[in-house]
């Protein structure tokens, strides 16, 4: 076991990889030269050649719909998005092509694609370069969506997506890039299928994903110094949601109260909001709250991001409110 | 449904034995329900026609409940089942419960109305509920165990049910029944010996046991002190005219029933006896019918089979009146200046202060001895 940043985690995935699979190749904007907007691909041309680190033109759209062509033509492509907010303009290959060739060609088609972002915010990139729309995606019938949280999760789901024979798409919070984190180099594949309880606690449940997990983790801390135990699950997957551990966590605690870094409105956190209505509603001591984004473009100024983005204290005083009197 | 015990909240229907059409008569059994004290038969009240069966097997329901229509000779047809009144939404702001909370209200019995809430918004929470089950005072519905799991439960479950049901009733009854206790020793020489006579000239199956006098001599001494034949239905006690006597059964399992001997009072000994003999059987297989289990007027439990000698109960709710006879000892006794040796009971009363005293209770054990002291006439 080491300790390795998130960012390490990642390029170690795509080295084992690239080394172990000669369909495997990396394309995407500075991916090369520059080494990846965030340096996940930093020295991979150098050590694999630019037949396999592929710089692309700034166009989205070209080049998420070369990877759907290269994945159809047996070729395992990972495709690197600068981040969500750019992956727009590639949104019709996504829900055009790459989540529907499978079901439109009666499966003859495979579209074994991984697409790779970062999204989120926190690092005063402003509106254009900080919103989190992976919740979209994940309204996408087709396709799979995973957040990797840790330095595990970040190395060894990127293995597991490469396994599937369909669109694989992962979001990379920016933030976490720096993280350091517990790493075994003989962990290999993530399981991409269930959440995680990354925090066993009794009194409410905390859902989060990707960047707020540790916000999560941190005011279950706050919590439990104040002696209310809080279980933390983190979702991992998106898309397709694990209902069944998600409810069987609120089931034992009676209350939830999901983070979600995207705006409230129509969110993946509404999705998880209504499945435990849907599921546990005679187990609730509480109606189901969540943590959201402001509804307003990401701030720039560093007092006004933060302002607008869910943050521990506020996970803590929303805990405290189902909570109600019970506990001061 | 019917309440078979003042443990019971619930009942699960488990067959029809009659359909709509049947003719039924008063006494006929016309279902079959699982409660936890075992499966019970259902007679029927009333006699008539089974028009409609409105509960389906396998489907549980609150005491209460109707189970069918039953048209009397010459009703038309009813329109519709009669639904059950919502209860009375309290004045002014609704009351904020928690759907877990109203849940666990439901099975624990616990009156939300009178529950302070802590959750958000001043809710009920389940924590509420179970705090103000643990505290009830006076429930105005009986406490029912945890809720039974939705398939047929296996046999420790239902020996755990049983348990969980006689923990609801006796913490109820010491926690709300204050208690007295009286006891007397009784001689037994006349009774005894007018039993041997007796069993001398009949074949084994048809001896009666001293056991049978007791509950005999207790039917009778009821008519003497009829306060103790009663139901407290708080905050008074109703008399019975009947004298059924519950007859304190152990299960060879583990736990008890204590299921009536209907008219007590009015049964020869030897009618007694066949009655105790079929109802301790029907006890034991699970084949208590439903009033055997609602209509005791009072309680009488013996352990002089284990060797006890002094046994005194807990009141078995609505009762007012429990019995306890130890077994029966051979000892010195004096009679008239002399010590002599004699066959001896202690007969031992527990009564419900709010309904009775110490001075009836006294008049009650004396009356039993009388009872015994002219075996010839029980």
């Amino acid at each position: 076991m080491t300790r390795i940043t998130y960012r390490d985690a990642v390029r170690s995935a795509l080295r084992e990889a690239l080394a172990s699979d000669s369909r495997v190749f990396l394309m995407g904007e500075d991916v090369g030269r520059y080494g990846g907007a965030y340096a996940v691909s930093r020295g991979l041309l150098e050590e694999f050649g630019p037949e396999r680190i592929r710089d692309t033109p700034l166009s989205e759209s070209a080049f998420l719909g070369a990877g759907i062509g290269a994945a159809l033509g047996g070729m395992r492509p990972i495709v690197e998005v600068m981040t969500v907010n750019f992956s727009l303009l590639a949104l019709d290959q996504v829900v055009n092509n790459a989540a529907t060739l499978r079901h439109m060609s009666g499966g003859q088609l495979s579209v074994p694609l991984v697409v790779r972002m970062a999204t989120g915010a926190g690092r005063q990139l402003a509106a254009q370069h900080s919103h989190s729309l992976e919740g979209w995606y994940a309204h996408i019938p087709g396709i799979r969506v995973l957040t990797p949280a840790t330095v595990a999760d970040a190395y060894g789901m990127l293995l597991a997506a490469l396994r599937e024979p369909d669109p694989v798409f992962i979001f990379e919070h920016a933030l976490l890039y720096p993280v350091e984190g517990d790493f075994d180099p003989a962990s290999g594949v993530a399981d991409i299928a269930h959440a995680a309880v990354r925090r066993a606690g009794t009194e409410a449940t905390v859902i989060a994903y990707g960047g707020s997990v540790g916000k999560a983790l941190q005011a279950a801390d706050q919590l439990a110094a104040a002696g209310v135990e809080v279980e933390v699950l983190d979702l991992r997957t998106l898309r397709p949601l694990d209902d069944e551990t998600i409810l069987t966590s609120v089931r034992k605690t009676r209350r939830a109260v999901i983070v979600d870094e995207a705006w409230r409105t129509g969110s993946l956190a509404a999705e998880v909001s209504a499945r435990i209505t849907e599921g546990a509603f005679y187990d609730l001591d509480a109606p189901v709250a969540r943590v959201c984004s402001a509804e307003v473009p990401i701030p720039y100024a560093k007092h006004l991001e933060d302002a607008a983005l869910p943050q521990p204290a506020g996970i803590v005083t929303t805990v405290r409110e189902l909570l109600g009197t019970t506990r001061g | 449904m019917p309440q078979l015990g003042a443990d019971m909240a619930a009942g699960r229907l488990v067959a029809w034995y009659k359909q709509p059409g049947d003719a039924v008569k008063k006494g006929d059994i016309i279902a079959e329900v699982d409660t936890d004290k075992g499966a019970i038969d259902v007679e029927v009240f009333t006699s008539g026609v089974v028009e409609k069966i409105l509960v389906q097997p396998g489907e549980k329901v609150p005491v209460g409940t109707p189970l069918a229509i039953i048209l009397e000779a010459g009703e038309g047809p009813t329109p519709s089942p009669p639904t059950p009144a919502a209860p009375p939404a309290p004045a002014g702001e609704r009351q904020r419960v928690s759907p877990v909370a109203r849940k666990v209200a439901a099975e624990l019995g616990v009156e939300l109305a009178s529950v302070r809430g802590t959750g958000p918004g001043g809710a009920v929470t389940r924590a509420d509920v179970e705090r103000a089950a643990a505290r009830q005072p006076t429930p105005a519905t009986p406490t029912a165990p945890p809720p039974a799991p939705p398939a047929p439960p296996g046999e420790a479950d239902r020996r755990a049910r049983m348990r969980q049901a006689i923990a609801a009733a006796v913490t109820r009854s010491k926690r709300d029944i204050p208690h007295f206790y009286l006891s007397t020793t009784i001689d037994l020489h006349r009774a005894t010996t007018w039993l041997g006579e007796q069993n001398a000239t009949r074949p084994v199956a048809d001896r009666l046991l001293a056991g049978a006098l007791f509950l005999k001599a207790v039917a009778l001494a009821l008519r003497d002190v009829p306060e103790l034949n009663a139901r407290w239905e708080g905050p008074k006690v109703v008399r019975s005219d009947a004298i059924h006597v519950g007859v304190a059964t152990f299960l060879r399992e583990g736990g008890l029933v204590a299921p009536a001997l209907h008219d007590t009072d009015r049964l020869s000994l030897d009618d007694l006896m066949r009655k105790l003999r079929d109802l301790v059987n029907r006890a034991r297989q699970g084949e208590l019918r439903s009033s055997e289990l609602s209509d005791p007027t009072i309680t009488v439990t013996s352990l002089g089979e284990q060797g006890v000698e002094t046994v005194y109960g807990v009141i078995y709710p609505p009762q007012v009146a429990i019995v306890g006879f130890g077994k029966i000892v051979e000892r010195p006794w004096s009679l008239g200046g002399q010590v002599v040796s004699r066959p001896l009971v202690t007969a031992t009363l527990s009564a419900d202060h709010r309904v009775t005293d110490g001075h009836r209770g006294g008049l009650f054990l004396a009356a039993v001895d009388a009872r015994l002291q002219e075996p010839s006439r029980l």
